[in-house]
């Protein structure tokens, strides 16, 4: 792999304070080659998203802080920075996509008001010429009229127009990576697939790595090259999009597999995940995964489970995963 | 599993119509318009059937449901439960038919009142039927949390110290307790986590076979919709657009609605990835729906007269309804399993 773009090293990201903080993010590691589109999937609680609030810096305060661990973008540790370089980094070269765009965008100011601020924040450029770019990232995005566009106030917008907008305004000063969490998820599903067939396009033209976090399988398997796993805080398995749905090594990958109905083939009863998902305050000793699992063993409880090499670039945290045999 | 209409249906709706008044004017005391969320609906559930509803938000298929239920009345149509008109009911006739008909909600933390303890959030239907609180409900509601798979402990707890699935179960609970024979679950495991749905859809289908149970299943998720469902239903804009069996629809979708619906779930596996026809533009206000087939504005196929002329639905084989003018010159869509797009598979 050539030199990553993004290297998350040992994150650990704990809410609140003192001896009674829930450690929402434990031990995260990953890397994020240019150009690549990674997948972060997994459920409530999982820490998916924590671990994009971190990246970007955009933990709530004050109850957020990261604990331990590193996080290098192209080189350089975003924790170590002063916060002026990483206020100029986040907007520029690394933009972020948000699940609700009506949250994320002002509502008592204008689209174009919105836009033009995040570029001139970034590049020394006239509100004229800073104009002339929203619309044209407005046109890239496949709005109508953006010129007219321009004027409107958020509400005048469909969800997939906000979502639309959102993703211009994080593309307009060329970020070399875009973290999109849950970016389709609140929009129906035609639309999804127009956002989803757009994001792909514009990553082609604009050559940004991506990384894209989701719950959903299916848009893991439309759009991801590479896969991160996460269960209850920690990384579950990692491995290249195909392995994941071919050859899942982690138990709860191939649970979370099979749980998702398939729109291909009939299956009479879906096979489930027994229990529910831990409670972040009072995780279980040893592998979070355990209380559910149907392979765990004794053993399971001792201790977290270390990540484990199955194949070149295929990981996975569980001791009971077979070395050799398919699932 | 396809329904046969032989039996008396569960559930027949025959011309249903919803449209909400739009309020306008300085005083918005004028009535200047209306939304017509549902348009003409005609739908039957059999015995032990589940009919799958879907459609995009705003399609107005929720508002079928609570039409169903006269959750919210009807403007016009009949709904009849088994052969009785309860369009016309009053609230007290309705009261007796209401024991036989209930409803699980989307969302497990908005539907359970917080001040309830589980017993009595699940005995309150029984309660309104005039049933009195005493040691027999009490076993009654322990016996409803164990058939939903809860222990029989959680009747003194209250709703905030269960996790989002167990709060389904318990919404569950409440509405097989005056023991129903129809239920709607309204969106009822949209909320929910992937490993915590497909126990909820199993235990839903469970409790069909144990006690007989139809269901009309609303949803937006079109995979689950073909896993739970017998036949499902399209909807459009308050229109119903196709009905078929689930095989059929899922395999030999007609109306090209359901054809760019279906092309636009995500592919199962890397591997069926595929470039696809993406439906342009969005969904038209309901305050204006575009004149004759509401569809098209958005249609790749659309001609003058789907401008001008309603489409009404028409029988293409045993069971399968479209309603489209053109419906034999649609072209046939790839198969959801086929066709994997080139070269971009890993």
């Amino acid at each position: 792999m050539a030199a990553p773009l993004l290297s998350v090293r040992n994150l650990r990201t704990v809410f609140g304070t003192g001896g009674g903080g829930i450690v929402a993010v434990d031990d995260v590691s990953f890397d994020v080659a240019p150009r690549e589109v990674v997948g972060i999937v997994g459920e409530s609680g999982s820490g998916k998203s924590v671990t994009a609030l971190s990246i970007m810096g955009l933990l709530p305060q004050p109850q957020g802080r990261i604990a331990a661990g590193a996080i290098l973008f192209e080189g350089r540790d975003l924790l170590q920075m002063p916060p002026r370089e990483r206020r100029a980094l986040r907007g520029g070269a690394m933009g972020m996509v948000f699940q609700e765009p009506m949250t994320s965008l002002n509502p008592v100011f204008t689209i174009g008001d919105q836009i033009v601020e995040t570029i001139r924040q970034h590049e020394r450029m006239g509100t004229r010429a800073a104009r002339a770019r929203a619309v044209d990232m407005l046109g890239r995005v496949g709005i109508a009229a953006p010129a007219r566009r321009l004027d409107d106030y958020p509400h005048q917008l469909s969800g997939g127009m906000r979502q639309r907008v959102m993703i211009a305004m994080a593309l307009a000063c060329s970020p070399r990576l875009l973290l999109a969490d849950e970016p389709t998820t609140a929009l129906d599903v035609t639309i999804q697939a127009q956002l989803l067939d757009l994001l792909r396009d514009l990553q082609a033209e604009f050559g940004m790595a991506i990384v894209l976090i989701t719950h959903n399988m299916g848009v893991i398997a439309e759009f991801a090259d590479r896969v991160l796993v996460m269960y209850a805080g920690r990384m579950a398995e990692e491995a290249p999009v195909g392995r994941i749905f071919d050859a899942p090594k982690h138990p709860y990958t191939i649970g979370l597999l099979a749980s998702t109905p398939d729109i291909v083939e009939d299956n009479v009863r879906l096979r489930t995940i027994p229990g529910t998902l831990p409670n972040l305050a009072d995780l279980p000793p040893g592998c979070r995964f355990a209380p559910r699992c149907t392979r765990a063993i004794e053993a399971c409880g001792a201790g977290q489970p270390p990540m484990r090499d199955f194949a070149a670039d295929h990981r996975a945290a569980c001791i009971r995963a077979d070395m050799d045999a398919a699932p | 599993m396809t329904a046969a209409p032989a039996p008396t249906p569960i559930i027949t709706v025959d011309g249903l119509a919803k449209h909400f008044p739009v309020r306008g004017g300085t005083f918005l005391n004028r009535t200047t318009g209306a939304v017509r969320a549902v348009d003409d609906v005609n739908l039957t559930i059999a015995p032990g059937e589940t009919l799958g509803l879907v459609g995009e938000s705003g399609c107005g298929k929720s508002t079928v449901g609570r039409l169903i239920l006269r959750l919210i009345e009807p403007t016009a149509g009949r709904i009849l439960f088994e052969g009785t008109d309860i369009a016309g009911l009053a609230q007290r006739e309705l009261l007796a038919v209401r024991r036989s008909m209930q409803i699980v909600f989307q969302d497990p933390y908005s539907s359970l009142n917080p001040r309830m303890m589980v017993e009595d959030i699940i005995l309150e239907p029984l309660y309104i039927q005039g049933a009195r609180k005493g040691p027999e409900t009490r076993r009654q509601a322990q016996k409803l949390l164990e058939t939903v798979g809860l222990p029989r402990s959680a009747i003194a707890r209250y709703p905030h110290e269960f996790s989002g699935g167990q709060r389904q179960r318990i919404g569950i609970a409440r509405a097989i307790a005056p023991q129903p024979k129809f239920i709607v679950c309204d969106e009822a495991v949209s909320a929910l986590d992937v490993s915590i749905q497909a126990q909820i859809v199993n235990l839903l289908q469970d409790l069909q076979q144990e006690f007989g149970l139809s269901y009309l299943f609303i949803a937006h998720d079109l995979a689950v919709v073909k896993h739970i469902s017998d036949r499902v239903a399209v909807m459009y804009l308050g229109k119903v657009v196709e009905i078929a069996p689930k095989r059929t629809l899922y395999a030999t979708p007609r109306h090209p609605y359901t054809q760019a619906l279906l092309a636009s779930i995500p592919a199962p596996h890397p591997r069926l990835r595929r470039q696809r026809a993406r439906l342009t533009g969005e969904l038209p206000s309901a305050l204006a729906p575009p004149p004759g087939c509401r569809f098209n504005t958005r249609c790749p196929h659309a001609q003058d007269r789907c401008r001008s002329e309603v489409p009404e639905l028409r029988t293409l084989a045993e069971g399968h309804q479209a309603a489209c003018h053109f419906i034999d010159q649609i072209p046939a869509p790839a198969p959801l399993g086929g066709s994997p797009r080139n070269g971009t598979a890993p």
